[in-house]
């Protein structure tokens, strides 16, 4: 009886999504649309096409000195987000402790905190500190951010983990750290990969932490910025496709890592 | 191990949380302190240890930044509204409607988190400028010469509503999650309306993702510097504009740093004022 109406908002709540999907994505495909403008300025509809912008940004030296940075500070900050943030979550998730609620909520406070007021913050005290800026101090500063999105996104794998499995492999004779290699490493897996995806690709996206804490070197965001600020060039829709389309190739591509590796498991399982 | 350290670290979680703790207390507390510090510095010096002073916070209150913060308040508030209204259907969907789509639907919003917020609002200019993608379209199918909506009040919500939406997106989805089917099932059972179930069952019991989704995106929202510049040029002054000129054009350190404590003031205390209240286990995912 209610069958029809059912189906009816479902129906409405679809083409919402889907609108809603559609904006998300409208202002990318601009991007890409006037990157492959082979004209010197953006008019639409587009006359003349082309890739030239695409070669002429590839092959300048200062892009690729934008690039390398971009990634040494999300390498950086990838490796050691992991690795603090995996312990984290054990604090947050795993274990019952007195202070953990109080921990909880430090934990989220950077995260609920106006990112460019930190970046300043940052700032003052690398200066107080007498510290260089260069994009080791900005690593520091996607630190302070990015630690406590990991922790979350890694705890979130922790509250699913059965703490019996652990006990069960100390009861067989294993040892602590047979327990975390055969057991915890692996059921944690997922978190941690997806951490480590977060993580990288939150600090390759960050403009309001890097636009502070830089120094002189550059990162992508930052350079878009510039460009943006002072007029038009072809680069900027060329170097901001490529930051979206390998953003989303790399979650893609990681979330099918992450499917088929469960596939796998269960196959060895049954 | 002697007996002392056992007390302190002894507890496993305990000695989990030390390296996440140190780097939250050099790297957001220390820094919070040194601006907290710069805020009472004579104007425009750029050490801290200069003997202390109110006059910035005087040049503060006697002049027109209440403005600009009255502006990032609005612009927060509006944006946070907007966002409510709109993600909430596409929460419900990717919960309850449309099944084994949702991780792939979730995956696609989440990718713009990771291409930097400028660059996105500029895809905006491209598909709003005059002679862009729309009123280009417009143009050479119907003729139509219309005026652009950038650089209007208009264009900063339209760019804070899209920058900010997995920040409401979200949490808003872990709190849908939280209600359980079997609650809503029985209250149909017992006769309840679908607008009676939306009232008493499935608002009260998403609450927290709801309010935390809120939270996050009004605080965001309150921080946001690009959106007015980059879309607004520069027509509507927030807070944030403010703060960076001090530190940029006017190399003024201590009032910049002024005006950050009262934004932190503003949006500590009302970020420690909801998160007290919740039970984050459950929000997260322990059942």
């Amino acid at each position: 009886m209610n069958d029809r109406r059912q189906r009816f908002r479902h129906a409405l709540i679809t083409a919402w999504t889907i609108a809603v999907l559609v904006f998300v994505f409208l202002p990318g495909a601009c991007l890409v649309l006037a990157s492959l403008t082979a004209s010197r300025y953006f008019t639409f509809p587009i006359t003349k096409w082309g890739l030239e912008w695409w070669s002429k940004t590839f092959n300048s030296i200062e892009v690729r000195q934008l690039l390398a940075t971009s990634i040494s500070i999300a390498a950086v900050v990838t490796v050691v987000a992991v690795l603090v943030g995996f312990f984290g979550a054990l604090a947050f998730a795993r274990y019952d402790w007195r202070g953990r609620s109080l921990y909880q909520r430090l934990v989220l406070l950077p995260i609920f905190f106006p990112q460019s007021v930190l970046g300043l913050s940052l700032l003052l005290w690398f200066n107080a500190l007498g510290l260089d800026l260069s994009w080791k101090t900005a690593v520091i500063a996607h630190l302070v951010w990015i630690i406590p999105v990991v922790t979350l996104v890694i705890s979130i794998q922790v509250y699913s983990f059965d703490p019996a499995l652990e006990e069960a492999a100390f009861d067989l004779g294993a040892t602590r750290a047979q327990v975390f290699r055969e057991v915890t490493l692996p059921v944690l897996f997922p978190g941690l990969f997806s951490g480590a995806l977060f993580a990288f690709l939150l600090s390759w996206g960050n403009f309001p932490l890097s636009l502070f804490t830089t120094g002189a070197d550059t990162t992508v965001p930052e350079y878009l910025y510039a460009k943006m600020v002072a007029g038009y060039t072809p680069g900027v829709p060329v170097l901001g496709t490529v930051s979206t389309i390998g953003a989303a190739l790399l979650l893609l591509g990681g979330y099918g890592l992450i499917l088929l590796m469960r596939r796998h498991d269960r196959e060895r399982a049954s | 191990m002697t007996p002392g350290t056992d007390r302190l670290f002894g507890n496993p979680g305990r000695r989990a949380a030390i390296p996440l703790l140190v780097v939250l207390a050099l790297g957001f507390a220390a820094p919070l302190l040194a601006v907290v510090g710069y805020s009472f510095m004579p104007p425009r010096t750029f050490s801290i240890f200069s003997s202390p002073t109110l006059e910035n916070y005087r040049t503060i209150f006697e002049g027109t930044a209440y403005v600009s913060f009255l502006w990032s308040l609005a612009l927060a508030v509006i944006t946070v509204i907007m966002l409510a209204i709109i993600c909430y259907p596409v929460a419900y969907g990717l919960v309850r409607v449309f099944g084994r789509w949702s991780t792939l639907l979730t995956l696609l919003f989440t990718i713009p988190l990771f291409v930097s917020e400028n660059v996105r609002l500029y895809g905006w200019i491209l598909l709003l400028i005059k002679n862009g993608v729309l009123l280009g379209t417009l143009k050479s199918l119907f003729g139509l010469e219309l005026d652009s909506i950038l650089f209007t009040l208009g264009a900063i919500v339209l760019g804070m509503v899209y920058v900010y939406l997995p920040f409401m997106l979200f949490p808003m989805t872990l709190g849908i999650a939280m209600v359980p089917t079997d609650t809503r099932d029985a209250a149909y059972d017992l006769g309840a309306s679908r607008w009676q179930v939306f009232r008493e069952i499935e608002l009260p019991l998403s609450m927290p993702g709801l309010v935390i989704g809120c939270l996050l995106t009004f605080v965001l929202a309150i921080g946001a510097i690009a959106e007015a510049k980059v879309l607004g040029g520069q027509r509507i002054i927030p807070i944030t504009h403010d703060i960076e000129s001090a530190f940029t054009y006017s190399q003024n350190w201590p009032l910049g740093a002024a005006l950050s404590v009262l934004l932190m003031l503003v949006v500590g205390a009302l970020v420690l004022a909801v998160l007290r209240r919740f039970d984050l286990d459950r929000v997260l995912g322990r059942r």
